[in-house]
């Protein structure tokens, strides 16, 4: 925590790929913070909490942007995510910004709003209810048609990639910030 | 006599999870049956416009009854006594079972017929009983289809949920006769069929009985009223015909008054079976004479509850008026079923519910139950009395660490010790990147991970674990200076780095 408040103490924003930690940094720091004793502490996490955002809200929220000029001529289909969509209520900033992309043809994940099984330590300490609900994860994205899948967060990625992969499955898996950093001559 | 099983002795939930997973015919019957009561709730919730006004008008109802429960408590046990009911107070479990079971006695009964009641299960009232020699008869579909096949409730509502109908058939075809009126012998798997097999059977309990015990799903405070909300006239049966009625209750069913009921009565049907409105409410207050129960106990049962009030984070959790929204939607029961929980309240509630009654540090399944999560929220989103129960999961957890701290450390503390030093300086995780990277070159070329033993086969065993990367997003930033010197190397934004 007393590194989190040196690293980004003094900024206007502070910006994350993901949202599970941009939840975190909000709902949970404080807590965490609070367990200190420390009321310094606490002060200076909750003055940096609410300038943390997800990228898709620092982007349509703060920046006003939808048409990042990104170029992705494939498939994809959004993992939305419990922590955007629950925690944070980002919702349909993701859609929307992958809407803007030329070229790109987005499919809709059936169960889409059904979590991922990923859960943090829940992934190794329930490992086969995690693997239970990723492999219905991945028999959608399947079931779907994309050739990509995207999501705002990484973790969630991660477990669904390493469920594809194991899988055969042929899938790619990239995070929002990759598609939307893709231009023309790179794609 | 049948004789009750208990959820003693189950496995954590990890290990009883993986049994449950294993059971295809478990796993459909939840799928299909979670996924038609969500369905049927959305939509029926989806008609009210003030459905979010609803949910914080119970939260705020529900906060006032446990901030100010022993002025309510009292209040109704004036109103109670003066209705000619008796108010018996009870500490824990066996205090209720005590009471009952006496009660029961001096009517020299050797069977009860039971109102589908939580409170009752919580207390394992049906072991006292048969303890006691008295047949405790449940009457709820559900439970009869739970009692009958020696099984256990995995659903506050709906017990038996992890059945389909031939299996209830089977049970109805094989048990009945064994313990009153027989199933007919052409019995079909059709539920109206099953339906009419069960009310039979039931049909000669009800006239038989003399005593009744049920729960009751909210106390008015300023009329002694208890009310019971239920879908088959079972329970109306139970509390109109035997003339001794005990009703085992929570002390935090309290409601003020009937006008706070009202807010309940809306959201309870919908939230629970997706109905509008449940096809029996039966409100009833004391003794009246010359109709219906003439002898009226009721029981008040602490059993832990004052102790999660005690708790500023937890006590939103007496706010929960039992209706399984949150294990309908919750993608981890849907698929382990109840019985791995190894509680009478299973689910996300559950996992809530079940640690602060029974206290953490105390055993290791009760302490895997706040973990027993993803913490994906959608309990919490259509919680009625908007009970947040991630919050709570978390909240359960730290005191589940705290109260092992000091012992030996185990693998996940240990890894949480190396993670917060590696994590804390920023110099050690550069390092470790730089290492980590460099032996990804080396080993994996694909850039992910397959089989790795324990303690890392928990992830490896059914997925591939990407390899860490080879350059870090710190590293990078410092040699091309934020991307303003980009020189074309692989694992820079935008480029992509995924599978090759």
């Amino acid at each position: 925590m007393r590194s989190f408040v040196e690293a980004f103490a003094g900024y206007d924003a502070v910006v994350t790929p993901s949202g599970s930690c941009a939840a975190s940094a909000r709902h949970q720091h404080k807590v965490v913070a609070q367990r200190s004793g420390d009321p310094a502490l606490v002060r200076e996490v909750e003055a940096i909490s609410p300038r943390v955002y997800e990228l898709s809200e620092f982007l349509v929220d703060v920046l006003g942007l939808v048409d990042v000029g990104a170029y992705f001529p494939h498939r994809v289909t959004l993992h939305p995510s419990c922590h955007s969509t629950r925690l944070l209520g980002v919702g349909d900033r993701c859609e929307r910004l992958l809407q803007a992309v030329r070229g790109i043809t987005m499919v809709d994940l059936p169960e889409s709003q059904e979590c991922c099984g990923f859960g943090g330590t829940f992934s190794m300490k329930n490992p086969d209810v995690s693997v239970a609900m990723g492999a219905d994860k991945a028999r959608h994205v399947r079931e779907s048609g994309a050739e990509v899948l995207v999501a705002g967060d990484n973790s969630c990625l991660m477990h669904i990639k390493g469920l594809l992969t194991r899988q055969r499955a042929g899938v790619r898996v990239m995070h929002l910030a990759e598609i939307l950093a893709a231009q023309e001559a790179a794609a | 006599m049948i004789a009750t099983r208990t959820f003693l002795g189950t496995p954590r939930f990890p290990i009883a999870a993986k049994e449950a997973l294993a059971d295809s015919q478990l796993r459909t019957n939840m799928r299909n049956a979670t996924h038609t009561i969500r369905e049927k709730r959305a939509r029926v919730i989806g008609e009210l416009d003030d459905f979010e006004e609803l949910r914080a008008a119970a939260a705020d109802i529900k906060d006032d009854v446990v901030a100010n429960l022993g002025r309510y408590l009292e209040q109704a046990e004036e109103a109670l006594s003066r209705a000619g009911a008796t108010v018996h107070w009870a500490r824990d479990a066996a205090e209720a079972n005590r009471i009952v079971v006496q009660i029961a006695r001096s009517h020299k009964v050797t069977e009860v017929v039971k109102v589908k009641s939580m409170a009752t299960q919580e207390i394992e009232l049906n072991v006292a009983l048969e303890a006691a020699g008295i047949a405790a008869w449940e009457t709820d579909l559900a439970e009869l289809i739970v009692q009958l096949g020696d099984d256990l409730p995995s659903h506050i509502l709906v017990p038996a949920i992890h059945r389909n109908r031939s299996e209830v058939r089977e049970i109805f075809l094989r048990e009945m006769g064994k313990v009153g009126m027989a199933a007919e012998a052409d019995l079909s798997d059709e539920p109206a069929e099953l339906a009419g097999a069960a009310r039979r059977h039931l049909r000669e309990k009800f006239l038989r009985a003399k005593v009744a015990i049920s729960g009751a799903n909210f106390i008015v405070a300023d009329t002694g009223t208890l009310c019971v909300v239920e879908s088959e006239g079972n329970g109306r049966m139970c509390l109109t015909l035997p003339e001794v009625l005990i009703s085992v209750v929570g002390i935090e069913k309290v409601v003020p008054n009937w006008t706070d009921l009202e807010v309940f009565l809306q959201l309870l049907p919908r939230s629970a079976t997706g109905e509008r409105m449940n096809p029996y409410t039966s409100t009833w207050t004391g003794v009246t004479p010359g109709d219906g129960p003439q002898e009226v106990h009721v029981v008040l049962i602490d059993n832990g509850r004052t102790k999660v009030m005690a708790d500023e984070v937890g006590r939103q959790a007496l706010r929960c008026i039992r209706c399984s929204a949150c294990m309908n939607v919750c993608p981890v029961y849907e698929r382990t079923g109840g019985h791995a929980y190894g509680s009478v309240y299973p689910g996300p509630i559950g996992a809530i519910l079940t640690p602060m009654l029974r206290g953490v540090g105390v055993d290791e399944a009760t302490d895997a139950m706040p973990f027993a999560s993803s913490l994906c929220g959608a309990c919490y989103e259509v919680c009625p009395v908007a009970i947040n129960i991630p919050e709570v999961l978390v909240h359960l957890r730290e005191n589940v660490v705290d109260s092992h701290r000091g012992g030996v450390p185990g693998t996940l503390m240990t890894t949480m010790k190396g993670a917060s030093w590696l994590l804390g300086g920023g110099w050690r995780l550069g390092l470790f990147q730089k290492t980590a990277g460099l032996s990804t070159r080396v080993l994996w070329k694909n850039g992910m991970i397959g089989r790795m033993p324990r303690p890392m086969s928990r992830w490896t065993d059914a997925r591939d674990l990407p390899a860490p990367a080879r350059e870090s997003f710190r590293a990078w930033w410092k040699r091309t200076d934020g991307g303003r010197m980009d020189d074309g190397f692989s694992n820079t934004p935008g480029k992509g780095t995924d599978q090759k």
